[in-house]
């Protein structure tokens, strides 16, 4: 893991290296500097010798600036390093986020996204932090303290080298023991965090429902969930400073017995005692430095590990070598195509059965059919959000396979049916479509859209502010600037997944005949439940439960076919009478 | 001082409930502090008192070492006993606080109007329980007893500086003064930084939220290159200012223990021209001296904990602003009741009868009960969201109990906003919304919307069961009531048809089930809500026409002589309204029933027939 997440330090390994550098330059001016501190008092102070004092203690200033250069530079590294690795990490999770394919874009939440790449990073990257300075700091200091404790006495040292692994011993088991702890506490964040968003996103269902102490129950116990789970993490970490005093203080009465033997004995001097002892307390500051570290570390592990979950996911969808860059024309061919949804739940459950379709490029192919009935599963494989489980789906007369995603994802362009508007204006939001549009070209798009007039009629036009989902505009308006997004792309072929269910029949019928004039050569396939969105199309397509129940011209299935029948009675029923009128 | 509120105010939670536990933690940090000391002077007397008086007698008696060693022993162990005491106190307090302060947040959440949620970004919310909070937690674990531990140390270190030499005490005084002008100026700088920190990582969490959301899009719209360069953005400047947080914060330590080196030298320079001049002792320097080492090491403990101070503060103060937020007003306090009929009088009960009625309490102290009929009347209504913009001009309108109402009209044209205005999502500029022929700003808002239940364009879903999801509707129903709504809202088949049922989990994002389907679980989640007066708006839209038609039937059976509001773009949906009121620019340019409109030959008639466009 450790090495996995190495590879994001990239351009900051010179600030990664120069860190521990200077922190080593630090720690030996630090264990110079109580060295000649040591040596101002005995010699200086009691030998009264005013300008050795002076001599030392410019040495010591100097030493002291030293040091605190040192000390600034392996702090400014530091804090390059870890902040530069963190931005690695964020990225290479948001990059990688963007060649998830739906199916693994469905496996994890939004918000667990969104923690994974904020709170979690931050706690690699404080340990990171930590690691560069604390962890080559701590260590150092103490071999440094043992070699002097050892040059004053090895029997003395003994006490040290039996304390240490001891501690040490007892430091992993905590870690270990709190480790799947914080792991359930990361989970549970999880849970707060959907709890809250998908409050925030449904509040209006929640006040309409007066659901507001319902909601306040759930998030009691997501809540309390957190609460009990860190406290238990926390329980176990609570026993890190005083096992290390405990330890370190029985070292200090350890040393105090048999020096004073040692002593009595003739074999040591009353001032090594108080050096030994000294050093004692460096041990245990440097000891405690390292408990703090391994904490963090305990706790970025759990993280960690969430982080590189999102990085190694495999995208289930990826690029052929030598794929093809460009789709020859808007045809499309569906070849024995069986769908089934990879997820837990529906293994097993054929979204598609056995399609098999022709369709020529221009032509306008109405999609109809009752409510799960999988028309959007069917679309979906066009463009390769998802791939068909058997048999092969063909674009331009070559396995979607075979082409580059982004040359076949601008070539199909697709207005989903949960489609989503972004903060910004409604000129940015559009430019998603085409990147360099003019300002001509966007309202090209708008008028065929049938979305320019409304738009114009907004105080600031085509700046006027959307908030995030589109909240500002209704459902009608979100729903023709979505495809008039869909529209700049010049696509080959116009997927329309219910994409004007908010639109009046009027405009509905406005917009496809601006299709049929000016985008005449564009395949268009038009997802609806209005069959006058459908009626003038070139074929019908009526699906039922996964598979083909019939295609044909409006005519055509009037006749032979019983659902389209049915659902268009229950429809034009009103108008004809009306007309009749 | 703002930032003297906020810590006032985050440390009331603290001593609102954690008194007791917290008076043991100080003692303990207090003990724990002073036997640290303690261990000091213990060397110091060991060697003095024990060891040298040995060297010099014959007999070696070695029990008064026995004694201090044990002492020691005793002592060091209370020491271990407190630390690991107000270690584990601590996490009750702060674990606590965090939870409550969590707590508060999300139930103070809940009370906000709409226009909070419509202003503010997601993810920027969702920062705030996370991002802050666990700021909070930093500090209040770590930052707080370590900060007061240090000032135990060294306020004891003090008294004995003071106690050994006045003016080598104003040496090191002046130093501490140096100290605090450099964390001042680089806490200063730092706390800025870090402050920048937290709301560049509130402004990345925002856009990482919303693009995960939309997501979808961005793989439609081959948006993922750009999005890479949006986010790149964010995150430099998120890089930017963390390194410059950091460097300052990693600067101070090093800046305050190295000022402490110069002062010791300083104090040893003086000392030793004091002992050769001798007003001073020898051993009285080499123990102030030890104190000047004693008395900078905490020192530099607190510098390090100033900066994760200052981002909990930071933090704080969000979490404040939210909790803050002024409440969405309710002055309303009539209220619903259940009521049973006797000789032509309510009465009110707690039974559910199925039949409600309005609790009027009068300003004279009257009480009156009016049934709930689920008359709505707008009087010359007006409304805008910003102050300046109008949306609704001068609605009037009215609806009897048990009609069906339809609104009809062009997207934009303000028919979701007039429901919003019934159940008070929003509030009126002008005029008077009557209910029953009260005015609804009298009405107790959770009263009032839960006499009306609404279906959303947008449906939104919990992650939970299907059974758990159509529940909301009536927190205490049965699985029975639950398959008798699905079944009616038709959804019941499709549910079957998942290899779990009613126990398959749906996810809040929708994944897996159609956006029909949905709808479906929303109508059934209405029906089941089974309310006085229900307003579906675009409840249908991606449902086909022939499910639609079932369910319609099924909703007006269950919705028969009760009020009902709709919002339809399909006009076979609302052809057999009672009232169909044709919307344009915010203002009724028609009303009637589908017959009265036809033969009025204008915008409905052109509507139905497809002859005319309002847009």
């Amino acid at each position: 893991m450790i090495k996995k997440l190495a590879t994001f330090i990239k351009e900051y390994k010179k600030d990664a290296i120069l860190t521990p550098f200077f922190v080593v330059l630090e720690v030996i001016m630090e264990v110079l500097i109580p060295f000649l501190m040591a040596k101002i008092i005995d010699v200086g102070i009691y030998g009264s010798d005013v300008s050795y004092i002076i001599k030392i203690g410019t040495f010591l200033i100097l030493a002291a600036i030293m040091s605190l250069l040192f000390g600034m530079l392996s702090g400014r590294y530091a804090a390059k390093a870890s902040a530069g690795f963190a931005k690695n990490l964020r990225q290479a999770m948001f990059y990688k986020v963007q060649d998830y394919s739906f199916e693994n874009i469905n496996k994890f939440s939004t918000s667990s996204l969104v923690t994974r790449m904020t709170t979690d990073v931050t706690n690699v990257q404080m340990a990171f932090q930590m690691v560069i300075r604390t962890l080559v700091r701590g260590p150092l200091m103490m071999v440094f303290a043992l070699l002097m404790v050892l040059t004053i006495s090895p029997k003395l040292a003994l006490i040290f080298l039996i304390a240490i692994p001891f501690l040490g011993a007892i430091l992993i088991y905590i870690a270990l023991k709190a480790h799947p702890n914080f792991e359930r506490v990361f989970k549970k964040y999880d849970a707060l965090n959907r709890v809250v968003q998908e409050n925030v996103q449904a509040i209006r269902v929640v006040k309409a429902y007066v659901r507001e102490d319902y909601e306040e129950e759930k998030f009691k116990k997501a809540n309390d969930d957190v609460y009990k789970n860190f406290k238990a993490a926390e329980k176990i970490i609570a026993f890190n400073s005083p096992a290390m005093q405990l330890t370190i203080y029985t070292c200090i009465l350890c040393i105090s017995w048999i020096g004073s033997n040692l002593i009595v004995g003739n074999s040591m001097q009353t001032g090594e005692l108080s050096t030994m002892i000294s050093y004692a307390w460096q041990i245990l500051a440097s000891l405690m430095m390292l408990s703090m570290v391994f904490v963090m570390i305990i706790m970025a592990t759990s993280s960690a590990e969430r982080i590189l979950e999102v990085i190694e996911e495999t995208p289930s969808i990826k690029n052929k070598k030598n794929a093809l860059k460009e789709v020859k024309n808007g045809s499309i061919e569906f070849k024995h195509v069986d769908f089934v949804y990879n997820d837990e739940q529906e293994k097993n459950k054929y979204a598609l059965k056995d399609i098999n379709l022709k369709i020529k490029s221009g032509e306008t192919i109405g999609i109809i059919g009752g409510t799960g009935s999988s028309k959007s599963s069917l679309v979906q494989l066009i463009p390769r959000l998802y791939e068909a489980t058997h048999g092969e789906v063909l674009v331009g007369g070559k396995n979607v396979k075979d082409y580059d995603l982004h040359a076949l994802r601008d070539a199909v362009s697709m207005v989903l049916q949960k489609n989503v508007l972004f903060s910004g204006t409604i000129a940015e939001n559009l430019r998603w479509g085409k990147k360099d549009a003019t300002d001509e070209e966007l309202e090209e798009a708008c008028k065929l859209a049938q979305a320019d007039a409304f738009i114009k009629e907004f105080p600031s036009k085509y700046e006027t502010v959307l908030d995030q989902g589109g909240t500002n505009v209704s459902g009608g308006q979100k729903q023709r600037i979505c495809i008039a997004r869909a529209l700049l792309k010049k696509p080959k072929i116009l997927i329309l997944d219910d994409s004007t269910s908010a639109v009046d029949t009027k405009t509905d019928a406005l917009i496809r005949d601006a299709f049929r004039q000016k985008i005449p050569h564009t395949t268009k396939l038009i997802i609806a439940q209005r069959i006058t969105s459908v009626m003038d199309a070139d074929r019908i397509i009526v699906l039922q439960n996964g598979q083909i129940n019939g295609v044909g011209t409006h005519e055509e299935l009037l006749k032979k076919n019983q659902i389209y029948r049915e659902v268009y009675e229950s429809q034009m029923k009103g108008v004809e009478e009306s007309e009749k009128r | 001082m703002k930032k003297g509120k906020t810590i006032k105010r985050l440390l009331s939670y603290v001593t609102k409930k954690y008194k007791c536990q917290l008076a043991i933690v100080l003692i303990s940090i207090i003990i724990s502090a002073l036997v640290s000391v303690v261990g000091v002077q213990f060397i110091k007397y060991l060697i003095d008192n024990i060891i040298t008086p040995m060297l010099d007698s014959p007999t070696k008696d070695f029990t008064p070492l026995v004694h201090l060693l044990v002492i020691m022993a005793i002592i060091y162990l209370i020491g271990v006993i407190c630390t690991y005491l107000y270690n584990r106190l601590m996490i009750n307090i702060s674990q606590g606080v965090l939870n409550e302060i969590r707590q508060e947040m999300f139930v103070h959440m809940q009370k906000l109007s709409i226009s909070y949620f419509d202003a503010k970004g997601h993810g920027t919310i969702m920062s705030t329980y996370t991002n802050d909070v666990d700021t909070l937690r930093q500090m209040l674990s770590q930052s707080i007893p370590q900060v007061f531990s240090a000032t135990v140390s060294m306020t004891a270190v003090f008294i004995a500086m003071l106690y050994t030499n006045v003016y080598l005490t104003f040496v090191v005084l002046a130093m501490v003064i140096l100290m605090l002008f450099v964390s001042k100026y680089l806490g200063g700088n730092s706390s800025k930084y870090f402050v920048k920190q937290q709301e560049d990582i509130g402004k990345l969490n925002g856009y990482i939220e919303e693009m995960m959301e939309g997501q979808k899009v961005v793989k439609v719209f081959n948006y993922e290159e750009e999005n890479k360069i949006a986010f790149d953005r964010l995150n430099n400047t998120l890089c930017e200012s963390m390194t410059k947080a950091n460097m300052f914060a990693n600067i101070l330590m090093p800046c305050i223990m190295n000022i402490g080196n110069i002062g010791y030298v300083l104090v040893a320079v003086i000392g030793g021209i004091l002992s050769v001049n001798h007003i001073l002792t020898i051993g009285a320097i080499a123990a102030f001296l030890q104190y000047v080492k004693s008395f900078t090491n905490p020192l530099g403990q607190v510098s390090q904990q100033m900066n994760s101070m200052v981002m909990a503060l930071a933090g704080a103060e969000r979490i404040f602003e939210l909790i803050d937020e002024p409440e969405e007003k309710d002055e309303g306090y009539v209220t619903l009741v259940n009521v049973k009929e006797e000789n032509g009088k309510l009465i009110e009960t707690e039974k559910r009868t199925g039949l409600w009625a309005w609790r009027h309490e009068h300003k004279d102290g009257t009480l009156t009960y009016k049934k709930l009929c689920g008359e709505v009347e707008f009087v010359h209504v007006e409304f805008g969201y910003v102050p300046n913009k109008i949306i609704l001009h001068d609605i009037s309108l009215e609806a009897k109990e048990g009609e069906k109402v339809s609104f009809v009209g062009a997207t934009g044209a303000g028919k979701t906003t007039i429901t919003n205005l019934i159940n008070r999502f929003y509030d009126i500029n002008k005029g008077k919304i009557r209910y029953d022929g009260i005015n609804i700003e009298k009405i107790k808002k959770a009263d009032l919307r839960r006499s009306l239940g609404m279906v959303l364009q947008d449906t939104s879903l919990f992650t939970g069961t299907i059974k758990e999801n159509i529940r909301y509707g009536k927190l205490d129903a049965t699985d029975e009531e639950i398959v008798a709504a699905a079944k009616l809202a038709n959804a019941h088949d499709f549910i079957e048809s998942l290899p779990k049922g009613y126990d398959t989990i749906v996810s809040g994002n929708g994944a897996g089930l159609s956006q029909g389907q949905r709808q479906l679980l929303s109508i059934a989640r209405a029906a089941l809500n089974n309310p006085p007066v229900l307003i579906l708006d675009e409840a249908t839209s991606s449902i086909d026409t022939r499910t639609e038609k079932i369910v319609q039937e099924g909703m007006d059976k269950l919705m028969h002589g009760r009020t009902v509001f709709v919002i339809a773009h399909r006009l076979s949906t609302i052809k057999n309204s009672d009232l169909i009121m044709v919307l344009d620019h915010g203002r009724i340019i028609e009303r009637g029933n589908h017959e009265e409109l036809m033969k009025l030959k204008q915008t409905y008639y052109g509507l139905y027939t497809g002859a005319i466009e309002i847009d």
